[in-house]
């Protein structure tokens, strides 16, 4: 005796389409219910507090479809990324050195703990006293406020290699460089994609901070008009695009994970 | 069977050597090896065999080059392999207790580990490391990441490795002791026969006797610290009789 539902069966490609939908609904659900409910909020206050969703929509794409603003929009970008860069280069070998020698590490590593416990506020002041240029100075608090993170990042990183698969690729008598780019490289490659992304998002924050306090251009300074308009659909709009570019970068960065993380096991079971 | 001190040119020399961990004279040393002598001839196969800290996988590690003995001298093909290790690169290969695969590298890469490291053109290591992978029966996971691999099929994929640079130094430290009996048995048989056809030195750490009788043509037996109790080469035609000796001989000394 055969069983049947009674309802022909979905197609597969009509299975993998709803799949889709359902992931796609999942991830726009939670900003589709801030939106309502600031939208909801738009009905009972004024809009210089709630402006309508679709006018920050419009003042969105101004930003991006002029040239004088997208520029604003880029310079900040610009900032974000060379100063994580610098950060990520000079404690990425601050890390080597702190790896390979114990009084590196002791001398340096309390210097890193310092730095890390001065506000980024506070290192936008000392910027500001110090330097004149408006790039060097934002260049430097982006820096000075990532490094310690960078670094003791991928010091732990280094740490935590494998003392079996670094005594199995010594066996081979590697050169220094081949060690690196055989293991050290990929090995550590999971923690500094890590780095990256949480230290995008604190970069993100910091660089508005900086370019509020010590610059003439950039998504900073341009907030800082929208608080003196009292343009709350500008601050949205301006606020908007730094969040984009965190997203596609922080996307970009998870597409850069599952190519070059594709060797590790997935178990059935979630934690 | 002979009671054996290898004659001729040794490939591995050991003459004197002790290591002591901790400082010397210390209330916290310790003193893993006390002056072995032992010499391992070109071609021959040692298996070193003793219980569990007697020293074997420090012994093993200087004569990888991986560390220093405190006292004594240790000679590969006439050169110390810790002073020059680097002279050492395509010459010695070593097959680990866990199979020690780079999990980000694919079954065919990491067998071209060492090749790579040998600056062997790509196409050229490509070919040799799908040579011995199918030697050792892993045809069609050449591109499998070693997550994707059962525990035999990994070590399979170590003991590759090892083969695929032609050292002619191969050291063993209990490569099939993570696995089960017939799967080790299978790999142990498919060994002998890969260092036999290939004309390699090889010691081989164990703590199992029959493993030992299986695979060496010399067996050293150490005792805490690694001094040597008892040493015994054989042969093929060495009987069954002899071999039963040989194992009462090794179990009475690991019971002493």
């Amino acid at each position: 005796m055969s069983m049947s539902s009674g309802q022909p069966a979905a197609s597969p490609q009509t299975n993998l389409l709803f799949v889709a939908m359902k992931r796609v609904w999942s991830s726009i659900m939670p900003f589709v219910v801030i939106g309502a409910i600031w939208q909801i909020a738009g009905q009972f206050f004024p809009p210089f507090l709630f402006p309508s969703l679709i006018d920050v929509f419009w003042r969105c794409l101004e930003i991006l479809m002029t040239g004088s603003m997208f520029a604003d929009v880029l310079a900040t970008v610009g900032r974000i990324l060379g100063g994580l860069v610098g950060a990520f280069v000079i404690g990425g070998c601050l890390a080597l050195l702190m790896a390979r020698s114990q009084a590196a590490d002791k001398f340096l590593a309390p210097i890193l703990s310092l730095f890390q416990g001065i506000p980024a506020l506070s290192w936008v002041v000392f910027a500001i006293i110090w330097f004149h240029g408006v790039e060097f100075r934002i260049f430097f608090i982006m820096v000075v406020t990532t490094l310690p993170a960078f670094a003791f990042q991928v010091l732990g990183a280094l740490r935590a290699m494998s003392k079996d698969l670094m005594e199995m690729v010594f066996s081979f008598r590697p050169t220094r460089m081949k060690l690196f780019r055989v293991m050290i490289a990929p090995a550590v490659l999971p923690d500094i994609l890590t780095a990256w992304k949480v230290n995008l998002g604190n970069a993100s924050r910091v660089v508005v901070v900086a370019e509020l306090v010590g610059a003439t251009g950039g998504i900073g300074y341009e907030l800082l008009q929208q608080q003196q308009l009292f343009d709350m659909a500008g601050a949205l709009a301006w606020t908007l695009q730094i969040v984009f570019f965190v997203l596609i970068m922080q996307a970009l960065l998870t597409l850069i994970e599952n190519v070059a993380f594709r060797y590790r096991a997935v178990s059935e079971r979630a934690i | 069977m002979t009671a054996a001190t290898p004659a001729g040119q040794a490939a591995i020399h050991l003459d004197g050597v002790s290591k002591v961990f901790g400082k010397v004279g210390s209330a916290g040393a310790f003193r893993a090896v006390d002056n072995l002598n032992l010499e391992v001839r070109p071609g021959q196969m040692l298996a070193l065999l003793g219980k569990t800290g007697c020293g074997k996988s420090t012994i093993f590690n200087m004569v990888a080059g991986l560390t220093e003995p405190t006292k004594g001298t240790v000679r590969v093909d006439g050169r110390d392999p810790f002073a020059e290790f680097n002279s050492f690169r395509g010459k010695m290969a070593i097959v680990f207790q866990g199979d020690r695969l780079l999990p980000w590298r694919t079954a065919i890469a990491n067998v071209e580990l060492g090749l790579e490291m040998l600056d062997v053109a790509v196409a050229e290591r490509r070919a040799t490391a799908q040579l011995w992978l199918s030697k050792l029966g892993l045809g069609g996971h050449e591109n499998d990441f070693p997550h994707a691999l059962s525990g035999g099929m990994r070590q399979r994929v170590s003991i590759a490795r090892a083969f695929a640079t032609n050292a002619s130094i191969l050291l063993c430290d209990e490569p099939f002791s993570a696995l089960d009996e017939s799967t080790a048995g299978k790999l142990r048989a498919e060994f002998v026969r890969l260092v036999k056809e290939n004309g390699k030195t090889a010691i081989f750490i164990t703590h199992s006797i029959s493993e030992a009788l299986e695979i060496g043509d010399r067996i050293v037996v150490l005792k805490r610290p690694a001094e040597i109790a008892y040493d015994v080469s054989f042969n093929s035609e060495t009987s069954a009789e002899e071999r039963d000796t040989i194992r009462s001989m090794i179990g009475k000394v690991l019971a002493s």
